[in-house]
């Protein structure tokens, strides 16, 4: 009997053991088996349409309900992550009733007080930051300490949405709805507004593709396209898909300016996109935006100029689009969607950089920074010699005579807006070395000239590269069409 | 009489685990992966970019993924196949890996291998040059990076651009 149970229980144990062991790998393989059904379901193309979109929708959140992917993405540039040189960031600050913010980015100002001296007399002398991601544009703007300044409505063009604005003040023209913004104060205007830049700032609400909606580009790109013998150029109906995903961030990462009479928000491109084709724009228009205090020099300011820094450079010529490094296709699932969490490239290298430069994101970074690295040093330089001209005029306004002070002046208008140009812009010398350290060169030119003329120094040996000789016309690069 | 009952059991969930199995194996294209198909290797979405780039290359009418993704030779292929096969899988499966995907150091030293089994007389020649012979680290990949697929925008908009500058000259 014991023999017989002996054997029984051997092959009952070897049973069970088995059975678990069948179990388990059962349990495995229907665990691979839904993930491959999962996989294969992500790969389909799911678009639901919840809601109904028209001209009049300007919550992103709205959109965001046929659109879940992309506005989750886009709600994701409330991020606070630095890069060496930029990207977000945040300090924390005690909120106040006036200014309710408790988190702001650095101010520029504290880190580099020579840019006090540089816009002395002017709004940007009082606060000027780091910047944040896009979320953050609308609040930015409305507590800036530059708001005691009572700056014009026309601030608001890039920094809320403003399709459904202009459209309701112009009765459905946009053009006509930019008008009545660029007469009204900001204080005005900013109750119109409700939400940072949005998906319909971008998007045809129709078929989503992407549409410039900002006057001051439409104008803009048409009076740059006219200096190149196109005539009436529309945005809208003649560029590219590639070229609108450069265009539609074109509508505001660019300079500007507030031309006379009515303060209308211009760009100045007339001449080209040079930054010898714009200050000459500027001079022809005989515009001053302040007199500095200490040298009396009538001033121009550069604001951001990325598009037109971007286009100097060598990823434009290659056909790259601000997209293509700022918004890389990113895996959803099975889905690769455009990265909706616009930022910088260096925080998503993989995907932005190494889908062209075959090199480990180490590699990648370390050039960027070298980049940089190098435009850092130049651009400090440049304001030491700025410095060194403002200072010299200020102490030297009674000496000089008339004429050497006119001419030092116009130097450091011309200097320093050059500076101004290329620091201003968001990606230190990145977007295009070489015309980056092309301007600072010549800036700190103008800036020893403008001291040299102020003493009554020698004529320089050679003419120096005029404002009127841009080395190109600054026309737009990347891959010609051939249709228009 | 129990134990036959449970052999019986038994046998049906073995059965059972086989048939699920067998079904995953189908259902996944696993007979796919056997053959030299370059449309398997676009199976999962992963290498779609790839895949589409490849049929627009030079080397389209000349090569398939295999051709320079697996060794000349019997063993090397089905060795190479089911280890990338394996890492593949269990990649796509857990999700982790890099939306741009990038060659490993062993599957480049497998691409340069089927480069130079091809085109052995000219890569014998330039082992004999002084200069690019005895340089360290160089691949034919890393000029020629567009000739088996090149699947970035930008470099598809190269020829246009090469147009642009020639049409200035």
């Amino acid at each position: 009997m014991s023999d017989n149970n002996g054997t029984e229980k051997k092959p009952r144990r070897f049973l069970i053991v088995t059975i678990v062991l069948a179990a388990v790998a059962a349990f495995a393989v229907t665990a691979l088996l839904i993930n491959i059904f999962e996989r294969k379901q992500e790969a389909r193309n799911p678009f639901y349409r919840v809601v109904e979109l028209n001209d009049t929708v300007d919550d992103p959140a709205v959109w965001g309900k046929n659109f879940p992917m992309q506005y989750d993405l886009y709600m994701g540039t409330t991020d606070m992550q630095r890069t060496k040189y930029g990207g977000s960031e945040a300090e924390p600050r005690t909120p106040t009733q006036a200014d309710p913010r408790s988190v702001v980015a650095r101010s520029k100002l504290e880190q580099d007080p020579r840019l006090k001296t540089m816009w002395a007399g002017y709004a940007f002398s009082k606060d000027y930051r780091e910047r944040r991601g896009h979320a953050y544009m609308l609040a930015d703007q409305t507590f800036t300490e530059r708001q005691q300044f009572n700056p014009p409505g026309a601030c608001l063009n890039c920094h809320a949405s403003m399709v459904t604005i202009y459209n309701q003040l112009g009765n459905g023209d946009r053009n006509k709805g930019f008008q009545a913004i660029n007469h009204m104060k900001y204080a005005e205007a900013r109750q119109y507004a409700k939400h940072p830049i949005a998906c319909i700032d971008c998007h045809d609400p129709q078929n989503m593709q992407l549409r410039v909606t900002r006057p001051a580009f439409i104008e803009g790109i048409k009076t740059l396209k006219a200096s190149q013998g196109v005539a009436d150029y529309d945005v809208n109906r003649y560029a590219t898909r590639q070229e609108m995903r450069s265009y539609v961030c074109g509508q505001c990462h660019v300079t500007y300016y507030f031309k006379p009479p009515d303060k209308t928000l211009t760009f100045p491109w007339t001449k080209g996109l040079t930054v010898e084709n714009i200050i000459a724009h500027l001079d022809e228009g005989k515009i001053k935006e302040w007199e500095h205090p200490d040298t009396g020099a009538a001033m121009i300011k550069a604001r951001h100029p990325e598009f037109e820094v971007w286009n100097m450079g060598v990823h434009a010529r290659s056909g790259v689009a601000c997209a293509d490094c700022h918004m890389p296709y990113t895996r959803m699932g099975g889905l690769k969607i455009s990265d909706h969490h616009v930022n910088s490239p260096l925080l998503k290298i993989n995907r932005s950089c190494q889908t062209c430069h075959h090199f480990s994101e180490e590699e990648l970074k370390a050039r960027a920074e070298e980049i940089q690295d190098r435009f850092f040093t130049l651009r400090n330089t440049a304001l030491d010699a700025l410095m060194d001209l403002i200072g010299d005029i200020k102490a030297n306004k009674n000496k000089a005579t008339p004429e050497q002070l006119a001419k030092a002046r116009d130097y450091q208008r011309h200097g320093q807006y050059m500076i101004d140009f290329i620091m201003s812009e968001n990606s230190m010398g990145f977007h295009a070395p070489q015309e980056a350290e092309r301007i600072l060169g010549s800036a700190i030119n103008q800036c020893r000239l403008g001291q040299l003329a102020l003493h009554g120094g020698p004529e320089p040996s050679h003419t120096p590269a005029g404002i009127a000789e841009a080395p190109d016309k600054g026309a737009l690069a990347g891959p010609e069409k051939t249709n228009h | 009489m129990y134990l036959a009952r449970l052999k019986l059991v038994l046998l049906v969930l073995v059965g059972t685990l086989i048939g699920i199995a067998c079904y995953a194996f189908v259902y996944a294209k696993g007979y796919s992966y056997l053959v030299n198909d370059p449309s398997a290797c676009a199976n999962c979405h992963a290498m779609n970019e790839q895949y589409s780039g490849w049929i627009k290359s030079s080397h389209h009418s000349a090569a398939t993924c295999n051709d320079c993704h697996t060794p000349h030779n019997f063993l090397g292929k089905y060795a190479v196949k089911a280890s990338n096969g394996f890492f593949h899988s269990f990649y796509f499966t857990t999700g982790k890996y890099p939306d741009t995907i990038q060659i490993t150091k062993f599957d480049r030293e497998v691409v340069e291998g089927a480069c130079r089994h091809c085109h052995a007389a000219i890569t014998q020649a330039i082992d004999g040059n002084n200069v690019h012979g005895t340089a360290e680290g160089i691949h034919c990949t890393r000029c020629h990076l567009s000739v088996g697929h090149s699947e970035s925008s930008a470099v598809l908009q190269l020829p246009q651009h090469l147009r642009r500058i020639h049409e200035r000259q």
